[in-house]
């Protein structure tokens, strides 16, 4: 068959014209898709952030006060299996030393070097734990959060190692049998062989709630907020007082911060 | 036509014919019961529109599609509520929003999965970590 140059890219630019109507097809078709969105009442920010007054904390808090850490192991059904080593920490005591190793000076005043500091998930805003992931079970949310998706964890505990913080946890076994506190039936537990750490509370700032530690505070030392709004209680905190992060020569940016 | 030791051959042949077709012949005429879901529960009783998220077909055949794509929504994109085509919101959470109207684990999810194979222990190990609500057995 005999074909001119003119027919040839006539033909060309009707198929083109047939290949571009599929992009065209799969826009109406997309307009049937269900809708998913963000409950109304869901508390938005660019980046969560912790400011945490450990003066105050212990100055006006009561000796021995563990609500935040209570609070905490209520409302995510944290196991307490009772061994260190296999103990599940979302939030909770480390001495200053082991807090901030390498920003000690040796001559702290014996309060700070005695004192517990609460320790939680940093929410990084570099995460080593979510670039080592390799199943992206754990992530970074727009919103700032590291977040654990515990139907992908695979238990295999390359961002325990990744953490310079030791802020995450092994279930080496069924956590069910060991929750001592009151079963919240609105939290999921988790299964043995998954990671496990603190979620900033996502679940509660989805419902238009602050996270359950700072709430739970008596002293109001915990403060919440976006890191990016001047307005925030984290960062009517922060301007008002020194504050340290931990490990900051690592370059991970945490999201929590220590006011001493 | 002679078999050489026809008897111990016969009488092998017997006993491994019937040890073979065992399972046949035991469980003739004992076929499991069909799954019986039930959709009794004081929630869905006291419900005018009987209507769950999707119709009904679409959910026996594909709810176990639809709570996968929920839990990327809320988990990954933090998207917690769904429309729903009728127009009703319903938060995206398999222990929150679908035990609320089916209570009862034991006579309606375990209904078919039990049937199916699917035991405890072994898949969907949806209740290994979310906690099925309380049921007056």
């Amino acid at each position: 068959m005999e074909t001119s140059r003119r027919t040839f890219l006539k033909l060309g630019g009707l198929c083109t014209l047939g290949l571009g109507s599929f992009r065209v097809l799969d826009a109406f078709a997309k307009a049937e898709q269900p809708k998913y969105t963000a409950n109304v009442q869901a508390l938005t920010a660019k980046r969560w952030a912790m400011a945490i007054d450990m003066k105050k904390c212990w100055e006006t808090g009561a000796p021995g006060c563990k609500e935040c850490i209570l609070a905490c192991h209520v409302t995510h059904n944290v196991p307490d299996i009772g061994t260190r080593k296999e103990e599940i920490k979302w939030i909770w005591e480390e001495k200053y030393e082991n807090v901030f190793p390498g920003q000690e000076s040796g001559m702290e005043p014996e309060a700070i070097r005695e004192k517990p500091f609460f320790v939680l998930c940093n929410h990084c805003k570099n995460a080593p734990c979510t670039r080592v992931c390799p199943t992206q079970a754990t992530f970074k949310r727009a919103d700032g959060i590291t977040m654990m998706d515990f139907h992908r964890c695979i238990g295999c505990r390359y961002c325990m190692a990744g953490c310079p913080y030791g802020a995450r946890s092994f279930n080496f076994r069924d956590p069910r049998n060991y929750i001592k506190t009151e079963l919240n039936p609105t939290f999921p537990t988790r299964d043995r062989g998954v990671v496990e750490k603190c979620n900033f509370c996502e679940e509660r700032l989805g419902d238009g709630k602050v996270p359950a530690c700072v709430e739970a505070c008596k002293c109001k030392a915990l403060s919440f907020g976006d890191l990016e709004d001047p307005q925030s209680d984290v960062r009517k905190a922060l301007a008002s007082q020194f504050s340290i992060r931990r490990k900051p020569e690592l370059g991970t940016e945490p999201g929590v911060y220590y006011i001493i | 036509m002679k078999i050489y030791d026809g008897k111990y051959i016969l009488v092998g042949l017997v006993i491994f014919i019937a040890l073979a077709s065992f399972p046949i012949w035991y469980s003739h005429g004992k076929a499991a019961p069909a799954p019986d879901p039930k959709l009794d529960t004081p929630v869905i009783k006291q419900m005018v529109n009987k209507q769950c998220v999707l119709p009904k077909q679409e959910m026996i055949t594909g709810h176990m599609r639809l709570l996968n794509d929920w839990r990327t929504q809320v988990v990954r994109d933090g998207k917690r509520m769904y429309v729903a085509s009728d127009g009703k919101t319903y938060e995206m959470s398999l222990q929150n929003e679908c035990m609320k109207c089916h209570a009862n684990k034991s006579q309606f999810c375990d209904q078919c999965h039990n049937y199916a194979g699917l035991e405890q222990g072994v898949d969907p190990y949806c209740w290994n970590c979310h906690i099925a609500p309380k049921e007056n057995k």
